[in-house]
């Protein structure tokens, strides 16, 4: 017989969502247990690998849906080990887009001014800082040169990455080997382990029950350490607060799977699911034609032949982040590196005659690897995706040991989503094509699908009942003391990278959440510092409220 | 993780190595190569190692591919029979298909109408990724070695740890000017 444990808050997830409450609530005296699904690496245990069963496959999960896939970590850390650490804040307008719901999508209480102060505890925290030009890498300097040529403007983005000790390996969806990008095991997680956390890696929460008073229990399975197909042991931890960041992709599947006994969920969890707008187009440049149009050579004598060399997204473009445009026809553009394996596969063949995606051509172009530069779409799709029945574990039928599912997921792109995308595309063909500096094609949606590696909106915050499952402190509407902190609560695409709002958002909901906890009986306080003990963010939320 | 097993049906083997010479395509390995169409130079999918990599049981395909080889033999059947085709029956039906119809049929049946998309488009990606990533052997070594996708994308080599750094990085100026919006963060306004 199995005994159920109890702590005062659970936290499914990792991630952005997980650590940023697990930190705060820990600081405060409550005790607070994480579970995560994924394994828990560290620094050397990273590696610069493509073979299967290394970090790569181990702490990353592709799940294919139906007309959307979906990237994401599956480790303790959860997106922050995978993911680029491009950190922008999202724009103003962003905050009043009204999707198709006919109102703000946004809870009246959050706009980018009153969200800023919680950016900043974000920046404080990572830390986040602006980039300089001499750091930015090859690729990112090509298409900034680019942009300058065709009458466009373009940025270094703010990145949660030590630029001092990277060495552009471009192995960062791997994990970083050199502790040079800040994910939340170096910042967060740490904290929250020094303040009495508990952290339990391939935990995978399956459902979530009620006890006769009012608290929960949170059963689990124990994943097999090297193949994720295999589950051993469950277990139930009871608490009195949960919350649940198990990501966009998976939030939603735990809380469908429990309605049976939790009772009904409020009928946006599982619903809305944004891709953020994402799509990405290919370049394969003429090397001749980038020292003789741009004027660019590295020391070497080479013009670019460095797709391979940098940090993932160094240099986007914001010239269609504009406010004043219509809704669905605002994005950035965004430099971008992706892995073979998985990043070769959809690129097609400008211009091709025969198959675009195999063959003769693409083992043409894949020939001119290093001189590729792709380009990351981020616009406002339509919130389109709907999650159908959970699968009977996870929020995947798991097909690889690792790394490789199917989900319940369906996305069909409307018109305003299309419209966007066309737009991009013809914006990304007309900067990079110019006086022949580039063929450019985008990535084929006929294999998997759309794709996104920034799932959003799946359990989302809101003021209106019917399009929201969260209200504006993150609490499941009908189902009090379960919180939910993660992608799935913001209400739409961003365009531009989320994990700076997500992790605002989540460091915003920290004070409702304590108040939960206190009212539950918990004792807990907030107002801890920044993890490594700054205090001027949390002099300037605290001045806010 | 070695394949299961190594004595495996040599004609499964062959269908697997057209399949995937259909997706990367490489040269003839020897003169009288069925299965390599050799449509152009240098190595494809399967010097690359699509056939291991396919039969690791962690990539999940292993044990479908006998169903997956049947029927691939069974479209091509129906295939040369609506073109007019005639099969050399002396090798499996796919391994006889010319590679200009190899290339037709797997556009055929990854098109996103088609009811089986799914499992196809699952065998295009392993052979690709046999050649671009090299997923069923170490990277270091598959580079030492001289993995002919590897090589052929030019990807480059690590130091003499097995770690990737690169000293020489960037252009070293600004190429463009900043956005007029940009925040004292850096962020759009």
């Amino acid at each position: 017989m199995t005994t159920i444990e109890s702590t005062d808050v659970l936290i499914i997830g990792s991630g952005f969502g997980g650590a940023i409450p697990a930190y705060h609530l820990a600081a405060g005296g409550a005790r607070v247990t994480v579970l995560e699904r994924g394994p828990w690496l560290r620094g050397e245990e990273f590696d610069h690998d493509f073979l299967l069963g290394s970090s790569y496959t181990r702490v990353f999960d592709f799940v294919v849906g139906d007309g959307m896939s979906v990237l994401g970590g599956n480790c303790v850390g959860g997106g922050s080990v995978v993911y680029f650490a491009t950190m922008p804040r999202a724009p103003r307008f962003v905050f009043e887009r009204h999707g198709s719901i006919g109102r703000r999508m946004w809870p009246a209480s959050i706009s980018r001014d009153s969200l800023d102060p919680w950016y900043d505890r974000v920046a404080e925290a990572l830390p986040i800082t602006r980039q300089s030009w001499d750091k930015v890498p090859y690729a990112g300097g090509l298409f900034a040169s680019a942009c300058a040529h065709a009458g466009r403007t373009a940025n270094p983005a703010p990145s949660a990455i030590d630029v001092d000790m990277c060495t552009n390996c471009n192995w960062m969806m791997a994990g970083c080997r050199f502790d040079a990008k800040r994910s939340l095991l170096l910042n967060y997680l740490p904290a929250a382990l020094a303040h009495g956390a508990e952290i339990r890696p391939l935990h995978e929460v399956q459902r979530i029950t009620r006890t006769a008073d009012g608290g929960y229990q949170v059963h689990y399975r124990i994943v097999d350490g090297e193949d994720y197909r295999i589950l051993h042991d469950s277990g139930t931890i009871e608490a009195k607060i949960v919350i649940v960041a198990a990501g966009a992709g998976a939030t939603p599947v735990i809380l469908q799977r429990s309605e049976p006994e939790l009772g009904t969920m409020p009928a946006a969890v599982g619903r809305y699911f944004s891709g953020n707008g994402e799509r990405l187009n290919t370049a394969v440049f003429d090397e001749d034609r980038v020292r003789e149009v741009l004027g660019l050579s590295r020391p070497d004598g080479r013009a670019y032949q460095a797709y391979q060399i940098g940090r993932g997204p160094t240099v986007a473009s914001w010239d269609r982040l504009d406010g004043n445009l219509p809704e669905f026809e605002r994005y950035s553009l965004e430099q971008l590196y992706f892995p073979p394996g998985l990043g070769t596969i959809l690129a097609q063949v400008p211009d091709a005659t025969g198959p675009s995606w195999f063959g003769v051509d693409k083992k043409e172009m894949l020939r001119r690897w290093q001189s590729w530069l792709t380009i990351f779409i981020m616009s406002e799709d339509d919130n389109e995706g709907v999650f159908g029945p959970p699968p009977e574990t996870g929020n995947a039928h798991r097909f690889s040991q690792q790394m490789l599912g199917h989900g319940p997921l369906r996305y069909r792109p409307t018109a305003n989503t299309r419209r966007g995308w066309s737009l991009a595309d013809a914006d990304i063909k007309d900067i990079l094509e110019r006086d022949g500096l580039a063929k450019v094609a985008p990535w084929t949606n006929d294999l998997v699908g759309a794709y996104t590696v920034h799932p959003l909106a799946s359990c989302r915050i809101g003021d209106d009942p019917a399009t929201s499952a969260l209200d504006d402190r993150h609490e499941l509407r009908g189902h009090p003391g379960i919180f939910v902190t993660d992608g799935s609560a913001v209400p739409g695409a961003l365009t531009v990278n989320p994990a700076s709002t997500i992790a605002a958002l989540a460091e915003r909901a920290i004070p409702g959440i304590v108040r939960a906890a206190q009212e539950r009986g918990i004792s807990v306080t907030y107002g801890a510092p920044s993890p490594d003990g700054e205090t001027a963010g949390r002099r300037a939320v605290l001045n806010a409220r | 993780m070695q394949p299961d097993n190594p004595e495996r049906d040599p004609e499964r083997t062959l269908v697997l190595e057209a399949f995937a010479d259909t997706i990367i395509p490489g040269e003839k390995r020897f003169p009288e190569d069925r299965a390599v169409a050799g449509a152009t130079t240098g190595g494809g999918a399967v010097a690359a190692g699509a056939v291991e990599l396919l039969e690791t049981p962690a990539g999940g395909l292993a044990e479908a591919l006998d169903s997956l080889v049947f029927s691939l033999n069974e479209h091509t059947r129906e295939y040369a029979a609506e073109h007019g085709l005639t099969l050399d029956p002396a090798v499996p039906p796919f391994v006889a298909l010319p590679f200009p119809d190899r290339t037709a049929l797997v556009a055929a049946l990854t098109r996103p109408d088609h009811p089986e998309k799914q499992m196809w488009v699952g065998l295009a990606l392993f052979s690709n990724m046999a050649f671009d990533s090299a997923a069923h052997l170490s990277t270091p070594q598959a580079l030492a070695a001289g993995h002919p996708g590897l090589l052929t994308i030019g990807y480059e080599q690590p130091q003499a740890d097995g770690l990737w750094r690169f000293d020489s990085f960037s252009y070293g100026r600004q190429l463009a000017d900043l956005h007029p919006d940009t925040t004292a963060t850096g962020s759009p306004a």
